[in-house]
């Protein structure tokens, strides 16, 4: 909502500067977005008369203006196109200063000195300007100032030679508030009037609605008839006799102070009625009425209505239009149509203040793609109590511009009158709420200075609020009218009596748990987007029918790249992994903790299955797929799953078919769980991620981890006897897999074997083709004795015997 | 020459000799020369029998003085080129301590998760309960539980992701207020982290995935004082003890009365600089006492219980805290953006 300093002020007596006026106001609920002062920067420009115009010689598109500054005349070239004989305009004089920006250029701090110069050999001792070029928005220079320099309006022949601030009276500050959705009615001057006046005090000033004389009878010239419940009030006033014109400088300064463009006197005066109550209003030209009738009603499905902008709409049934005896006129509350439109010959004028329910105008808004000052009005809600003075105000407006005469008597359809509501609200609460002591008098003060009446007496206050102000419906809303206007400043600070333990889940505990440790090996987390690209699964090289590929759908994605959820993280990892190895950072251990998602297929109306994942994704020179192995190793443990194994995976598309693994651990009741998967990216998937590099990921499920995982501590006392410690070669086939030669070793229930550690494979010249040598380390340890060679002996020779039979293992020398 | 003679030249020799000794290799052959089993001193011990007993007793007692002087030297020379060698040692093993260590490399946890963690841990400290919620959620939990209007713009299409009717990704987290309120008992402290979403095209300032911090207390006696003097506490632990705050009113659904939280300006103290764009203050939050309707969904006894909430953007902080000038890098993630955070 944007404020003139200035015009408010008719409206209410404010005894503070500006900034005080603000960070008051800011304090009361109306935040501010920027305050910006108007005319300032202006140094040394003059108001001038243009008393003749000759052509250029040496350019078609330059004139030669001869300017009349009272005591002297100035030559000015200029290459504006509506530049006429007897236009009043803004002189930048040799030597002025303008805030600019110049046309076409960029801002410069501290604004633009013009200086005397020539165009195409003739001098020009100073320029003509635009309003843009004084430090107005070019959206609210005059509408026939548009695209040329400013054309002031009246006639300023005793101020000629003045200081152009001085005679414009331009000095002003544009405020721009920020107006919650709560308060529609702070929309307008009146409502930040009443603000002010809550705020700082002071009565506000109403405007002035009544007109001195009136002539005819409305109901001669027209008839309204509502035939739809989402119009709440129709009231529509006639003036006759209009006659166009451009507004006085006066109602135009005020307009583009508050953001608004000068069009003409009829439409100036319905965007000031409008910025004054908060209420649109719209004119119509009476000749396009047909039948002299208003019908308020609802569009034919498929109608075609071309609004005012000169755009064609398509129309449904369920939008409000106001219509003559035959054809659409206006879209109800968003824009009126081309076919009624108030024109420089317009004489007899239909001027309408009406109220339509909200939601109807923003849902038609919406439809047709088409927001106004107007709807953005109607869609928050506005007091229909309104219509009438609105009208009236026009009126009045309308006789001091002397834009024509008005028309005696109001059309008036108001069927149920909106009235406030009454709402009990307790002293007692407000102050437990707040944790204050105000007292009930200084309660109905604050109340009172919000236009509320109040009545009662005791704990309870019966306080009517003002019919604009439509958020007071219940007790709490006024706890924080009493809140507000108190100054949440003048609130004391205190901390809640403490009866509360703190406490986490335990799924938030282990994902602490795993980001604490794998940032320990060295990994840096990562995050990445909850939602992905279906083809995704494409690119990690899974199947048609893969789980992976269960998407829940966006309905209303941003784009395709972000249009499902994510059902497993190691593709944003790898995307991850990709930027990075292409801006060329050499080694990279990271991971995510995330959710993924899955589809609802048991109840498509519940909500999707929500799990937690890890991903780990690494590459460099030292990274291998047991380096990442070794990671999940100590990773696990910490996370309270003690036992578990990796098993080869040959079929899952994202990985190397020869260097996958599954993890694996065995639940209570002896059934296999799946934790995870690991392995060495597959060369085409790594090929799809433009990754040419080896890359290691994994992905971890975090659930069955956490439902399995046992985090107690179970302490054996330290040995108390020596142990005994073997190595041994052995020579076995390629396919023997390591975890089944250590499985065969520690499942021969010798007790005393308390350890055998893998430490070397050896592949080469020493040994045949298709075999390798692996070479393990023994730990054999007795709880209660110290063991002898040959207590040791006879247990690691039936180990070595069952090597060779299980797997044909020979000792290698 | 006499043995007289001849043990004088020894006692001269000897003693130039080990005195001009530099090593302890030296050193050993010179002890061998005078003092050995073949030795200069053993050989005239040997030539001794040829002496009177009156001789044998001078001269042997001067050839043990002189041996003892001899040992002496030895000694006491080779503990001083000992000692000289390890100095030596010591100082050819001089390293440049300048030199980079062996590469330990710990990793580091997002800046996002640091700064959940960090004002989890204040939270934590006051017995707030940890309470998490899903990212997909009901539009009951996201908006009609939130006191949100039927016709409020942030439920459009535009502005929040849907995955059904009434299915939508959860646009604040307040949806674990109503969750909680629905779950638990009262009273309660809660706060909740997470993603998330919202349909803003990404930029310098906006990403349609974010995250936030919501907060709850529900108990008796909660008011609006200890509201601010909550996050009072909070924003002096974030940012610093100097750190003020300043409660503006405003406008949500689902507090009454409503207010937001600015800050001041940690960079500059609240003169005014570029982080705060010159007013001196930072929009931090937003807050506010429970609207009763909210409780009820809890069938909360809204005349008993009163309560306070808050909501805060975790990229915000994180931005405003690091100086971090787009919120894409938090999605980026450039290891050498990351491991700034160490």
């Amino acid at each position: 909502m944007l404020v003139s300093w200035n015009w408010l002020k008719d409206y209410i007596d404010i005894n503070v500067g500006v900034e005080e006026f603000c960070d008051r106001l800011i304090m009361s609920g109306s935040n501010l977005e920027t305050c910006t002062p108007v005319g300032a920067g202006i140094k040394g420009v003059k108001l001038g008369r243009i008393d003749k115009i000759e052509k250029h010689p040496n350019a078609d598109k330059l004139v030669i203006c001869q300017i009349n500054l009272g005591n002297e005349t100035v030559q000015i070239v200029t290459g504006a196109p509506n530049v006429f004989e007897g236009a009043f305009v803004p002189v930048c004089v040799d030597g002025s200063i303008i805030p600019g920006p110049l046309h076409g250029q960029p801002k410069q701090e501290g604004g633009v000195k013009i200086t005397k110069g020539q165009l195409r050999g003739v001098d020009s001792f100073g320029m003509l300007c635009s309003a843009g070029e004084l430090g107005f928005d070019e959206k609210v220079a005059p509408l026939i100032s548009k695209d040329g320099i400013w054309i002031l309006e009246g006639d300023w022949s005793h101020k000629l030679g003045a200081e152009l601030t001085e005679a414009l009276e331009l000095e002003d500050y544009t405020i721009d508030f920020e107006i919650t959705p709560n308060r529609p009615d702070c929309l307008s001057m009146l409502g930040m009037a009443r603000e002010t006046s809550a705020t700082l005090g002071g009565e506000v000033k109403y405007p002035e609605t009544a007109c001195k004389e009136t002539v005819d009878d409305v109901n001669d010239y027209l008839q309204v008839e509502v035939k739809s419940d989402l119009c709440t009030r129709y009231t529509a006033r006639v003036i006759k006799d209009v006659k166009i014109a451009q507004s006085p400088w006066w109602f135009q300064k005020k307009l583009m102070s508050a953001g608004m463009r000068p069009i003409n006197n009829i439409v100036d005066i319905t965007n000031f009625v409008m910025m004054e109550y908060g209420q649109p209003l719209h004119a119509f030209d009476i000749r396009n009425i047909e039948g002299g009738k208003i019908v308020v009603d609802t569009a034919d499905a498929g109608e075609k209505f071309t609004t005012l902008d000169g755009k064609e709409r398509t129309l449904t049934e369920d939008m409000l239009m106001i219509k003559d005896s035959k054809k659409s006129i206006a879209l109800a509350g968003v824009m009126g149509g081309l076919n009624s439109e108030v024109l420089d010959d317009t004489n007899v004028i239909v001027l309408e203040s009406a109220n339509f329910i909200g939601s109807s105008v923003r849902k038609t808004s919406k439809t047709i793609g088409l927001r106004t000052e107007a709807s953005g009005r109607y869609e928050k809600g506005i007091d229909p109590n309104l219509c009438h003075d609105a009208a009236d105000r026009f009126c009045n407006l309308v006789e001091l511009l002397e834009a024509g005469t008005i028309v005696g008597g109001a059309i008036d359809i108001y069927k149920s009158v909106y009235e406030a509501k009454k709402v009990d609200v307790r002293v007692s609460r407000i102050n437990k709420v707040l944790g204050t002591d105000i007292s009930r008098e200084d309660m109905e003060k604050i109340l009172k200075s919000l236009e509320c009446q109040v009545s009662g007496e005791g704990d309870v206050m019966s306080v009517t609020p003002p019919t604009v102000r439509q958020d007071l419906l219940a007790e709490v809303d006024f706890v924080e009218e009493i809140a507000r206007i108190y100054g949440y400043d003048n609130l004391p600070m205190t901390l809640p009596a403490g009866r509360h333990i703190t406490a986490q889940s335990k799924s938030r505990r282990l994902r602490g748990i795993a980001a604490d440790a794998l940032c320990a090996m060295g990994a840096n987390e990562i995050q990445t987007f909850s939602f992905v690209s279906p083809s995704q699964i494409d690119k990690i090289n899974l199947d048609e029918d893969s789980i992976e590929r269960a998407f829940v759908k966006l309905i209303n994605p941003l784009g395709e790249d972000t249009s499902v959820m994510r059902t497993v993280l190691t593709p944003s990892m790898l995307e991850v992994l990709s930027r990075n190895f292409n801006r060329n950072v050499e080694n990279v251990r990271a991971f995510e903790i995330g959710t993924t998602f899955m589809d609802n297929f048991i109840d498509p109306n519940a909500l999707p299955f929500e799990d937690f994942s890890l991903s780990i994704g690494v590459y460099g020179e030292n990274e291998n797929f047991f380096t990442l192995k070794g990671m999940i190793s100590a990773l696990l443990p910490k996370l309270g799953i003690k036992k578990f194994e990796f098993v080869a995976e040959k079929e899952y598309g994202l990985y190397h078919p020869g260097r996958c693994a599954k993890i694996v651990t065995d639940a209570d009741n002896g059934e296999q769980v799946e934790l995870g998967i690991m392995g060495e990216v597959h060369p085409d998937v790594a090929e799809n991620y433009q990754l040419d590099t080896r890359v290691y990921c994994a992905e971890l499920m975090l659930d069955p981890i956490e439902e399995l995982s046992d985090r107690e501590i179970h302490y054996h006392q330290p040995p108390k006897y020596p142990s005994t410690s073997r190595d041994i070669a052995l020579l076995v086939d390629e396919a023997v897999a390591a975890a089944d030669l250590k499985k065969a070793m520690l499942g021969q229930g010798h007790e005393i074997l308390r350890t055998v550690k893998l430490f070397d494979i050896y592949r080469g010249e020493q040994v045949d083709t298709g075999k390798k040598s692996m070479a393990f380390n023994l730990t054999y340890r007795h709880d209660d004795k110290t063991l002898t060679d040959s207590e040791v002996e006879v247990v690691h020779n039936d180990i070595l015997k069952v090597l060779k039979d299980k797997f044909n293992a020979t000792l290698r020398d | 020459m006499n043995m007289q003679e001849m043990l004088n030249n020894i006692k001269e020799e000897s003693k130039i000799k080990l005195e001009g000794a530099t090593s302890l290799k030296t050193m050993e052959e010179l002890r061998i020369k005078f003092l050995g089993k073949k030795g200069m001193l053993t050989d005239i011990l040997k030539n001794m029998g040829k002496l009177s007993p009156e001789e044998k007793k001078t001269l042997g007692r001067e050839a043990n003085l002189i041996k003892r002087d001899i040992e002496a030297l030895i000694n006491a020379r080779v503990d001083m080129l000992k000692k000289a060698e390890k100095e030596a040692r010591l100082q050819r093993e001089a390293i440049d301590v300048t030199e980079p260590g062996v590469a330990i490399s710990l990793g580091t946890k997002h800046p996002i998760s640091q700064v959940i963690d960090e004002v989890l841990e204040i939270f934590q400290e006051m017995g707030y309960e940890v309470i998490e919620g899903p990212l997909v959620d009901t539009v009951f939990n996201a908006f009609d539980g939130l006191n949100s209007p039927k016709t409020h713009p942030s439920r459009d299409l535009t502005d929040t992701f849907y995955i059904g009717k009434d299915i939508c990704l959860r646009p604040h987290t307040s949806t674990v207020e109503i969750r909680t309120l629905k779950d638990k008992p009262v009273p309660f402290k809660m706060i909740s982290p997470g993603r998330c979403f919202r349909c803003d095209t990404p930029d310098a300032t906006h990403s349609p995935m974010f995250h936030q911090i919501e907060g709850m207390v529900v108990d008796e006696g909660i008011t609006m004082a200890d509201l601010k003097g909550t996050l009072d506490m909070m924003a002096k632990r974030l940012f610093g003890p100097e750190t003020k705050t300043k409660f503006r009113p405003h406008h949500f659904p689902f507090t009454e009365p409503s207010a937001e939280m600015d800050v001041s300006c940690f960079k500059c103290g609240g003169k005014g600089c570029n982080v705060c764009k010159g007013s001196g203050w930072i929009e931090i939050l937003g807050c506010g006492m429970t609207h009763p309707n909210v409780h009820s969904v809890g069938d909360v006894d809204t005349e008993k219980f009163t309560g306070f909430a808050f909501g805060m953007g975790v990229e915000r902080i994180a931005m405003l805290k690091y100086g971090i000038e787009d919120i894409r890098h938090f999605y980026e993630n450039d290891m050498r953006f990351i491991e700034q955070f160490k």
